[in-house]
């Protein structure tokens, strides 16, 4: 048996939300037929694939020790971009809309990184503004994609996956892979872990931030334009919302606020089981809305585990 | 001093001619502050030359200029004969000068050759981490500094003293030309520091030119062949290890002699104000019985980790006790919480002056009477006058420099600091003073001060406990020794005729079979 | 975080250097930007320093500024609270939901218990579990919107008849020409800013926020102080409840989105920090007061209502550009 503790530390081989998320992929699969069925897994696979992607950015922002509130804006305003300036052509379209994820995290990252900041800060003073930019180049309309090409893109699929959940699980690795295996992945921990000893060290910091908020600004965008796929259509306030999800998804993952701490795989099990719950619950007819209390729930108990497992191996006094 | 365990046989420089490095007149403003004045320094080959001074003098800033950290204003720094400009730590790095810190600088979740090559990790194309190099390269500087951890090894689960090595570890990647040691012994216990001295030699053997930065004489007049000192910014002169005497560092460093009076101890005990019964906290330590008169100071002697300040902590209704009694005035008395203690008359000095403290952030008034807000506010408000009296009772009593009481208490020196805290619990009127290390990393004039208040306070009735894990202070003010070992209380002794040996084989976990060794606790 | 750290010690070292005008306006930037923009939209509009209309945007800013009362003191404490919006709506739908039920006063009285049971969990999970309250209360605010969403059933609720009750004094009111919103919101403020500054109890949260180690090893009793910073935060939100049900005699089910922003941004705005220990109602109350006059001014010179928050976005940056400067003046006049 592997080392309790270690387990639920997530230090060990084994996530503990993926124990979590395989418990409920079972108890889910005894309630409805249909749950494990491959329809119904690649539906989850697309339904997590928008919160997934911001998610993967999320997780490199709060290992470095950051925190990015603005990603639901970004998503908005790149799915208005990619539908609205379809005039242009699709491929104009959908770089437009990445570029905006790249310039609005190069901002923040910019921000954070010559001000020194506190990024909670920045970041919901851009979660606001880039809001603003949405209603103000929207001018409050939906937009509906008139291109058959791009609304086919979001639920086309290759063999029985869907596309976006092959772009999804793609990224994910590619993020994986960046974060343990490259030097601006290890330097992300090093900053997060202790800042003043990575700065010591030589390690450019503000960069490393700037480069992680870019990237989290990529992805939100992307998510962006791939949920525009999928519906054909933007609205305005598309995404509110987005940023709470995704910090509880990448929470529950076992990555630390605190920073220094964390890991791909970790998030990935948390937007499973995010998805897993949604979808299991609607298929069981509960109303959506009892989701939120569970997750709620659901959260402070991963802190509550987390905190008295720390505690107890510390012996420090807490204070 | 204590140098039972030293010789005074420091290695001769290996090299004795031309400096590998040299600061000239070095200077460093900060906006209406002149940090450093035209200070110069020079460190030859194989030599270790310790910087001295009060805190605040400018060691640690003349340092960080060297190290890149900080770009002087004025004056040049010439490393092997060439005129270098650092303007990053990493630059210095390159050139051989490699700074190890007084604090942990280690990223906890990372393994060790990562933390060792942290800022420099060998990459492959496309910024991959190269792995085989990183950790044949780690592991053949581990293996040079007879580390028995592997270079695999996550940070976070090495011991204090493991993590000091990976800090050396990480000094020579880049094969060092200068070490800078900033008071490396500060985290390391008596035990742990022969290794460290081991290392310095084998550096100095190498040619490697040092930099020692430390409070504690015995270590300086162990380790370095010159010795520097600095005075509010200013050089203030080099001597000769060898023809030097501490007394005259000491004149150096303040303009005056430094006498610790060892004859001044309190005389006259009253009743037990603190007796501690079999007192246990699981997995931290156990059976710890001792007790503590009115007007008496007793000390306690023990390595870091010994369970001192856990103790002090368990008392101060911070730990729940697992077993046995904590008798106040001869009552039992359960403490629940550090409010309950403050109710019970016991003040706690504590261990981390800015993180335990003080609230650095708050003005020197404020901070002063935060212990006892009842006295000094009526149906819940503040009376700011009264405030106002009791800080300048204090302030006067015990000589705080500070321009008024406004300034933030983060802006006063270390000394001036500890004052605060012990002027904040004295206004609390308590029974019981346990002061845990009350000197740390406080000057040599300041800690005098200190030493002088203890003891004046164990005269007017306090019952007092010091925790301290520096020998000649525990030597200098207690009447009794408890010595701590490993979690256990492994001895007790009069504290003007105990000899320096039998103190470390107490807290060094050695059985004492000494007649004159432990004596039987007063009352027990 | 680096940021958290070098803004901590921005606070260590805070020294004050009002020596000249320049310095004086430097350190209180926001303010005087403040002054300019009345100033600017004044020119362009003459109605918007008329009595009336400075009135209409205090009365429209209580809200916020109540719950922002609330939510100053839990910061000043060292924590956060991004519940208060849910809290909002939940308050809010129960008070409207059981005036028709139960009457107005069983109404206002439950409304008033509920809220502050909510604020009691937020309370003992983050005072007396010592859990991180960013986390904590981002799940209540999960939790809550669900909540409410159960207790309505999805649909919105409203009073039946909103002529005749007086219920919406609190609201709609006037007490000697001024709206009953801008006087609770006074009051509140004003009691919260005197327990602040003249009060041991006061002078406890300071502490707590300032270096909550310290704090208990002073003998405070830190996980009380963090406790009750919760309770005072959920009795504002129900007061700010009151007020938003008894104008609007309905509600929807996420009536509250979203304000936990406006008024984390208010506070922002007034230099609040974030990291605990520092701040005032005062300076909260002048954050508020920016925004409402910042949308109004928009609002008169005939821009829509969304411009305000790309307003918004630039202000905060502009503050905290402003703050830097004078941080940086004392970081470097101290030596380290």
């Amino acid at each position: 048996m592997i080392n309790m503790k270690d387990f639920l530390k997530g230090s060990g081989v084994i996530q503990p939300i993926w124990v979590f998320v395989i418990v409920i992929t079972v108890f889910f699969s005894f309630m409805s037929e249909y749950f494990l069925s491959i329809g119904n897994l690649s539906n989850i696979l697309v339904q997590t694939s928008t919160i997934g992607l911001i998610a993967l950015g999320m997780t490199y922002v709060m290992i470095n020790g950051n925190i990015d509130l603005s990603v639901g804006a970004v998503l908005g305003l790149a799915a208005s971009l990619s539908v609205g300036l379809q005039d242009y052509g699709i491929t104009i379209a959908v770089i437009a809309a990445l570029t905006s994820g790249l310039v609005l995290g190069a901002i923040n990252g910019l921000i954070v990184w010559k001000t020194g900041v506190n990024a909670f800060i920045v970041t919901l003073g851009a979660m606001i503004g880039v809001r603003g930019l949405i209603f103000v180049y929207t001018e409050e309309q939906s937009f509906y994609a008139t291109n058959f090409a791009f609304s086919d893109f979001g639920t086309s699929s290759i063999g029985p996956i869907p596309v976006l959940a092959i772009i999804f699980l793609i990224c994910t690795l590619v993020m994986h892979l960046v974060l343990k295996k490259t030097g601006h992945g290890r330097n992300t921990f090093a900053v997060g872990g202790n800042p003043e000893a990575a700065l010591d060290a030589g390690i450019r910091i503000g960069r490393h931030m700037m480069i992680n908020f870019i990237i989290v600004g990529f992805f939100a965008a992307l998510a962006g334009v791939l949920l525009a796929t999928q519906m054909g259509a933007a609205t305005p306030n598309l995404g509110r919302d987005y940023e709470l999800w995704t910090i509880t998804a990448v929470v529950l993952g076992g990555t630390k606020l605190t920073g220094g701490f964390g890991s791909i795989t970790g998030t990935l099990g948390g937007v499973l089981a995010i998805g897993i719950l949604r979808n299991g619950m609607n298929l069981m007819q509960v109303p959506a809305f009892y989701v939120l209390v569970i997750l709620g729930v659901i959260l402070i108990s991963v802190l509550i585990i987390d905190q008295r497992l720390n505690v107890h191996a510390s012996k420090g006094v807490s204070i | 001093m204590s140098t039972a365990a030293m010789n005074r046989n420091p290695p001769q420089a290996a090299d004795s001619s031309s400096p590998v490095l040299s600061l000239i007149d070095i200077t460093k403003k900060f906006p209406g502050v002149v940090a450093l004045n035209q200070v110069s320094f020079d460190v030859r080959a194989g030599e270790v030359h310790a910087l001295l001074g009060e805190n605040g003098a400018g060691k640690s800033t003349l340092m960080k200029v060297l190290a890149g950290k900080h770009q002087p204003n004025g004056g040049k720094i010439i490393l092997a004969g060439e005129e270098k400009s650092f303007e990053n730590p990493k630059q210095a790095k390159k050139s051989g000068i490699v700074l190890i810190h007084q604090e942990q600088s280690l990223v906890p979740e990372m393994s060790v050759a990562e933390n060792i090559f942290l800022g420099s990790l060998p990459l492959k194309w496309g910024n991959r981490v190269d792995w085989k190099k990183l950790h044949a390269d780690s592991t053949e500087i581990l293996e040079r500094l007879k580390c028995t951890f592997s270079s695999r090894d996550m940070v976070s689960n090495l011991s204090i003293a493991k993590k000091q090595m990976v800090e050396i570890a990480r000094a020579l990647v880049f094969t060092p030309r200068i070490v800078v040691f900033d008071e490396p012994t500060a985290s390391l216990t008596d035990h742990e520091k022969p290794v460290l001295y081991d290392i310095i030699r084998n550096l100095q053997e190498q040619g490697v030119g040092i930099v020692y930065i430390s409070h504690r004489m015995d270590e300086i007049f162990h380790l370095s062949q010159r010795i520097s000192v600095l005075r509010d910014g200013e050089y203030n002169g080099t001597l000769n290890t060898a023809d030097t005497s501490e007394d005259e560092v000491t004149k150096l460093m303040i303009g005056r002699t430094l006498e610790l009076d060892h004859a001044s101890k309190p005389k006259d005990f009253g009743e037990n104000m603190l007796e501690l019964r079999n007192l246990t906290v699981n997995g931290v330590f156990e059976d710890v019985s001792f007790n503590v008169r009115k007007g008496e100071i007793v000390g306690m002697y023990g390595l870091v980790g010994a369970g001192r300040s856990e103790v002090a902590e368990t008392i101060f209704g911070l730990r729940k006790p697992s077993g046995g009694e904590i008798l106040l005035d001869g009552k039992v008395e359960s403490i629940r919480s550090s409010h309950d203690a403050v109710l019970e008359g016991i003040a706690l000095v504590p261990e981390d002056r800015k993180d335990q403290g003080l609230i650095l952030g708050m003005n020197c008034r404020d901070n002063m009477t935060l212990s006892a807000l009842g006295s000094v506010s009526s149906m819940g408000f503040m009376k700011t006058g009264e405030e106002k009296v009791v800080y300048d009772k204090y302030q006067q009593a015990m000589k705080i420099k500070t321009p008024s009481w406004r300034q933030k208490v983060g802006n006063l020196s270390g000394g001036n600091q500890q004052k605060i805290v012990i002027g904040k619990w004295l206004h609390t009127h308590p029974k019981l003073l346990i002061l845990d290390e009350p000197t740390r990393g406080i000057d040599v004039g300041s800690k005098a001060e200190i030493h002088a208040l203890i003891k004046e306070l164990a005269r007017s009735g306090y019952a007092v406990l010091v925790i301290s894990s520096e020998m000649p202070e525990v030597l200098g003010v207690s009447n009794r020794i408890i010595a701590m070992y490993d979690g256990r209380v492994t001895a007790e002794f009069d504290g003007d005729a105990v000899s320096e040996d039998k103190l470390v084989q107490a807290i060094t976990g050695q059985y004492v079979t000494d007649a004159s060794g432990p004596v039987p606790a007063a009352s027990a | 975080m680096a940021s958290v750290e070098q803004g901590k010690q921005a606070i260590m070292l805070n020294k004050k250097y009002k020596t000249g005008l320049l310095n004086f306006l430097s350190a209180q930037g926001i303010l005087v930007f403040f002054l300019i923009c009345m100033f600017a939209f004044s020119l362009f509009s003459e109605q918007f320093l008329s009595q009336s209309n400075i009135m209409t945007v205090v009365r429209q800013a209580s809200i916020i500024g109540i719950i922002a009362v609330g939510v100053t003191v839990v910061i000043i404490g060292g924590n956060l609270d991004l519940s208060v919006g849910s809290m909002l709506s939940f308050s809010t739908v129960l008070v409207v939901d059981l005036h028709d039920k139960i009457g107005p006063a069983g109404a206002i009285i439950l409304m008033f218990v509920f809220t502050l049971l909510i604020g009691a969990v937020n309370g003992f999970l983050i005072g007396f579990m010592r859990l991180n309250s960013l986390i904590v209360t981002l799940a209540m605010l999960s939790a809550i919107q669900g909540l409410v969403l159960i207790y309505s059933g999805g649909k919105n609720v409203d009073i039946a008849n909103q002529s005749d009750t007086w219920f919406a004094f609190f609201g709609r009111g006037y007490v000697l020409g001024i709206a009953v919103p801008v006087i609770l919101f006074a009051v509140l403020a004003v009691i919260v800013q005197v327990v602040m500054s003249y009060t041991s109890y006061g002078r406890r949260i300071f502490a707590v926020g300032g270096n909550p180690a310290a704090a208990v090893y002073s003998g405070i009793r830190k996980n009380w102080c963090v406790f009750s910073t919760y309770l005072i935060s959920a009795f504002c939100v129900a007061c700010a409840a009151l007020v938003l049900g008894s104008r609007v005699m309905g509600s929807q089910n996420n009536v509250g989105q979203g304000y936990e922003l406006l008024v984390l941004a208010g506070i922002i705005l007034g230099g609040t920090s974030l990291l605990g220990g520092a701040g005032s109602i005062w300076k909260t109350i002048i954050g508020v007061l920016i925004l409402g006059f910042i949308q109004n001014g928009l609002l008169l010179l005939g821009y829509p209502y969304y411009t305000q928050w790309l307003v918004t976005w630039v202000i905060i940056i502009l503050a905290v550009w402003l703050d830097l400067a004078n941080k940086r003046k004392r970081l470097f006049t101290t030596h380290s």
